[in-house]
């Protein structure tokens, strides 16, 4: 076998020998042919057109931006804020003219509060104003601890986190765990902040309709599958589920049990805003954990600003250790931000100890919720939106116009037509454009414990004249 | 004899220039369109002096970066070597439970969830940051003024959890606050006018600016803010951070490019990608790289569709806070007229800590405020306060009052804190009747320029401009930033030493911000203090003459650079 091999070797060198010239360059000429054909382009590129320096120079020329921002029309409805003089308590001067204040967020009143007044004073006294720097860099005072500490305690959580801007909280929250490639389900009703920091996040955002558990659970279920067809990277996606407490854009509550069994049955983490809800729902003000007695490990991270109940400024974040603590080195808005100036911190510390002082302060909100609700209701032309324990109430025009723009005049006006009349309302503003779903208009009404019977008597029958009026 | 030299400086560097350009034209090329040339000579890696180039700037723009001692480089690199190799073994220990474990643990119930956290995630922060950890958020107990108190924290397990001692450290020579103009006060006019505003007003406000939270204070505030920075009008909010974050997808979006320094801030980073725009990165302060992306940004319009931009925008810094370097604003203003962009300037820490009437980088180099299409800063620095603004064209600020994020959904800023602005912001305009401020402008400028010029003659290395009250002092291995700080505490030194991955992994640094409230005495035992501990641990790696004179240093650059 191994002789056979050779011969054949010996012939073929024999025959490279032999062969003419003529053949044997051929043969070159073709295997350098066929490397040529190997290693060039199957198919022959345009010949690139450079520009040349002076084409380069005319398109330059020739190229004009859009203005930075475009026209704003002189008449614009918002284009002049209402002007508040004096603190925005419950008595407020609007434009000129003294008011109850139906409109801010001070659910507990405690914004021209002297106890409250006095500590940020002292603070002041003792800190300055200002932080002049970061929380890690020399930016973290002892207040501020304090304050978290209290927080956590108030909570019942292990571990709390302060902000120093109510919106950058959640918005920061978010985008710390929840990275590219991961899951994030969100009602759709769920504010702005959050959007911002779903947008942040960079990762799949499912939107279930608002208060659907069984949309909520469709989704879930579609992603299990999904899951059981790619079990290796589904062992590497996070899961979140974003939902509010008490939802600014609606008033009614998330069905949090519901959401907690769903949390266990696939897996998901429950991250839960609670600006609206904090101080204001629950037996102690805790929030809506307390309202539906869920247990506060049940939820991986809640977050609420400082800025609504505890009148103060501010957010905070808090949960678990292993879950919060991460924020430390990952929340931008907390490393990359001056911290909260001591005496916010102070101020938010002495509402916390008159919260805890006196829960008997919720029932009363809870008490006046449940009034302008009621009395709010039968409104000619406007529907209340929103539960009766929810302190800030949505009314809606019952019949739209067909045009937002129209439907915000008629509801301006009916703002204006109160504010006249010494009761202070807003519209509920958003952004048309940059919201995900937007909500329809309405005017927003804040209830505070501030507020006495006769005062939110006054407001809505005031409310109701305007209707009768405008709308008709 | 700064000046001297530099302006000596400046003339050798345009020499050198005009030789190139004629060759240039000698070799038959067609005239450059470019409005700063391409400087082959400058390797891109390298970093060195920087000299203004240009008639641009009035007085000399001197920027030094020294390159970092090659030994020192790969020693750095070892260090993270090591570091990072017993860091496997600490975790490898830990999870055959041979080291007791500090980090908090995942519920037992969510054990089979998704982890939360990658692993890798975590080592950096486990087995390198805890080692240093106490270095940071060291709590104070009082003003963080020129000296501070601190609490003292001790820690039983190696930096995992820390305990009070009870005690308080008096009296600390505070080196790192951004305080530059020594507002943060708790005494004194801005005070006072601070806490009859707590009385008068409360300290929150409960609504946004769109809905309800439109005080009187604020406004007036809008106003003094517009008349101090030259511009028409200007808006406020609640936070720095946000300011950029929720304002900047307002004037940009999709088919618009933004064109930002490497060395952005973080919260212009996210402004820009919560926009939606194109984002591309130019080197840090680097006017070539800037142009080039301009050019090939008009001309070659959108990726993929060709289509032209809509618009495009720069974003700048004043001061960059890591580097300490200083924006060079004439060229890019000149260049963003060239080519019809638009210009972010983001004042956060020059405001207030520049120019000879304080109003920040414009000022500093004598520029024209309308020339800086968004002007943003903060308050929490020169103006001992908190919260952002951004001043502009009317018809500017009045598109963000309609549009702006934080304007609709955040709540306005908290009356206290705008009074203190107000206070501090008249008292720097001489409003008040005193020249307190222009002392306290002139004390800034004196304080930057003596500290600088002392650390460099001590030979440490040291970055940024030399105006810069931002001042960092190259450390490079990790172990000196906590070296470095615990020994300046054991001083009654506080500084601020920031390491990956706030700088480039091996540029570790510590970083000294100047005030106006520091006296010369206490620089001087700053700097006594400084000079030992860097020759305890090693710090003086300049290799340039010390004791000379800059000049003759810039001159050896042109020269060795003139092939």
């Amino acid at each position: 076998m191994a002789s056979g091999q050779q011969w054949v070797l010996v012939e073929m060198v024999q025959a490279f020998y032999e062969a003419p010239a003529y053949h044997l360059i051929l043969e070159g000429i073709l295997i350098l042919w066929i490397i040529r054909l190997l290693f060039s382009k199957t198919y022959k590129l345009q010949e690139r057109s450079d520009l040349t320096e002076k084409e380069k120079e005319e398109l330059i020329e020739e190229w004009q931006p859009e203005p930075l921002v475009p026209p704003v029309s002189k008449d614009h409805p918002s284009l002049n804020y209402d002007v508040v003089t004096g603190p925005p308590s419950h008595k407020i001067i609007v434009n000129g003219k003294e008011c109850i204040n139906f409109a801010s967020f001070n659910f507990l009143g405690l914004l021209d509060n002297e106890r409250v007044k006095l500590k940020a004073l002292s603070s002041l006294k003792k800190y300055g104003v200002g932080t002049c720097g970061p929380r890690g860099f020399y930016g973290t005072f002892d207040v501020h601890l304090e304050l978290e500490e209290r927080l956590a305690r108030f909570m019942r959580t292990e571990e709390a986190i302060i902000y120093s801007y109510g919106f950058a909280t959640i918005a920061s929250a978010i985008p710390a765990y929840s990275k590219r490639g991961d899951i994030i389900f969100v009602d759709e009703a769920a504010c702005f902040s959050i959007q911002k920091g779903l947008q942040a996040s960079r990762s799949f955002v499912k939107y279930f309709k608002h208060n659907d558990m069984e949309d909520l659970e469709r989704l879930l279920k579609e992603q299990e599958i999904e899951d059981q067809r790619n079990p290796r990277k589904a062992k590497v996606i996070r899961r979140f589920i974003v939902v509010e407490g008490l939802y600014i854009n609606t008033a009614d509550l998330c069905p949090l049990p519901e959401l907690v069994k769903l949390k266990y049955r696939y897996k998901v983490r429950l991250f839960l805003e609670e600006s609206m809800s904090f101080g204001v729902l629950g037996e102690h003000g805790r929030g809506v954990t307390e309202h539906f007695g869920v247990n506060m490990d049940d939820i991986d991270l809640i977050s609420a600003n400082m800025e609504n109940a505890l009148a103060s400024i501010g957010g905070f974040c808090c949960g678990r250790s292993f879950v919060i603590d991460h924020q430390r080195l990952s929340g931008q808005g907390y490393c990359f931000s001056a911290s909260l100036p001591p005496m916010l911190a102070s101020a938010a510390i002495e509402a916390l100890d008159i919260m805890e002082e006196d829960p008997g302060i919720f029932r009363v909100l809870q008490d006046k919720c449940k009034h302008v609700h009621e009395a709010l209701q039968g409104t000619p032309g406007l529907k209340v939106v929103g539960e009766p324990l929810a302190p800030a109430l949505h009314l809606q025009l019952e019949n739209s116009t067909g045009s937002r723009t129209n439907d915000l005049k008629l509801l301006r006006a009916i703002v204006n037509y109160s504010l006249e009349r010494h009761i202070a309302l807003t519209l509920a503003r958003y952004l048309d454009k940059e919201e995900r779903f937007l909500p329809l208009p309405s005017i927003r009404v804040v209830v505070t414990v501030e507020q006495t019977q006769e005062e939110i008597e006054k407001a809505a029958q005031c409310i109701r004249e305007a209707a009768v009026k405008i709308l008709k | 004899m700064t000046q001297n030299s530099a302006s000596k400086l400046l003339n050798g560097y345009a020499l050198h220039q005009t030789k190139q350009d004629k060759k240039a034209g000698g070799n038959g090329f067609v005239k450059n369109h470019c409005l700063f040339q391409q400087k082959r000579y400058r390797r891109p890696a390298e970093k060195n002096h920087h000299a203004s180039c240009t008639s641009l700037y009035k007085k000399p723009f001197v920027e030094s970066f020294e390159e970092t001692p090659l030994l020192v480089a790969v020693l750095t690199y070892m260090s993270y070597g090591i570091l990072t190799i017993f860091g496997y073994l600490r975790d490898f220990l830990r999870d055959w439970k041979f080291e007791k474990c500090h980090l908090a643990r995942e519920r037992e119930v969510q054990k089979d969830f998704v982890p939360l956290y990658q692993d890798f995630e975590n080592f950096y922060t486990r087995n390198l940051y805890m080692r240093i950890r106490d270095n940071w958020n060291r709590p104070l107990c009082s003003v963080p003024g020129a000296k501070m108190d601190i609490v003292e924290q001790v820690t039983h397990d190696y930096n995992w959890t820390f305990k009070d001692t009870g005690n308080i450290m008096k009296d600390v020579l505070n080196m790192g606050s951004y305080n530059y103009l020594g507002f943060a006060e708790n005494t004194g006019a801005c005070a006072d006018a601070a806490s009859e505003c707590t009385m008068k007003y409360g300290v929150g406000v409960s609504s946004t600016r769109q809905e309800i939270g439109n005080l009187d204070k604020l406004e007036e505030l809008e106003k003094l803010v517009a008349s101090f920075l030259g511009v028409e009008s200007s808006m406020v909010f609640g936070m720095g951070f946000a300011t950029n974050s929720t304002n900047i997808p307002a004037l940009t979006g999709k088919g618009c490019l933004v064109l930002s320094d490497e060395l952005n801030h973080a919260s212009l980073v996210l402004g820009a990608r919560l926009s939606g725009s194109t984002i591309r990165v130019f080197k840090h302060n680097n006017m070539q790289s800037l142009e080039k992306l301009l050019r090939d940004a008009i001309v070659h319009g959108q990726p993929r569709t060709h289509r032209p931009w809509k618009k495009i925008l720069i974003i700048v810094e004043g001061i960059y806070s890591m580097e300490g370097s200083i924006v060079r604003l004439p060229e890019v203003i000149a260049l963003k007229k060239k080519y019809k962009a638009y210009l972010y300037l983001d004042e956060a820490h020059s405001i207030g800590a520049l120019g000879p009437r304080g109003r920040g980088v414009v000022d500093y180099f004598g520029l024209d405020p309308s020339d800086v299409d968004i002007m943003m800063g903060t308050f929490t620095k020169s103006f001992g306060a908190a919260g952002g603004y951004i001043g502009g064209k009317k018809e500017l600020i009045d598109y963000l009052g309609l549009h702006s994020h934080s304007a609709v959904y955040a709540t306005s800023m908290s009356p206290p804190i705008a009074q203190q602005i107000i206070t501090s912001m008249k008292c720097i305009m001489g409003e008040d009747g005193t020249t307190l401020g222009q002392e306290r402008l002139c004390q800034l400028s004196e304080n930057t320029t003596y500290f600088r010029r002392r650390l460099h003659e001590m030979g440490f290395i040291i970055y940024g401009n030399n105006d810069s009250p931002v001042i960092p002092l190259m450390l490079y291995m990790p172990a000196k930033i906590g070296a470095f700080g615990r020994e300046m505490m054991k001083r009654n030194i506080g500084i601020v030493g920031v390491g990956f991955p706030a700088t480039p992994i091996i540029e570790s640094r510590a970083r000294f911000c100047v005030s106006a409230a520091h006296t010369r005495e206490m620089l001087d035992k700053a700097l006594n203090a400084i000079s030992e501990v860097g020759d305890l641990i090693q710090l003086k790696y300049s290799r340039k003459n010390r004791h000379g004179s800059e000049g003759t240093d810039c001159f050896s650059f042109l020269e060795s650079h003139q092939d």
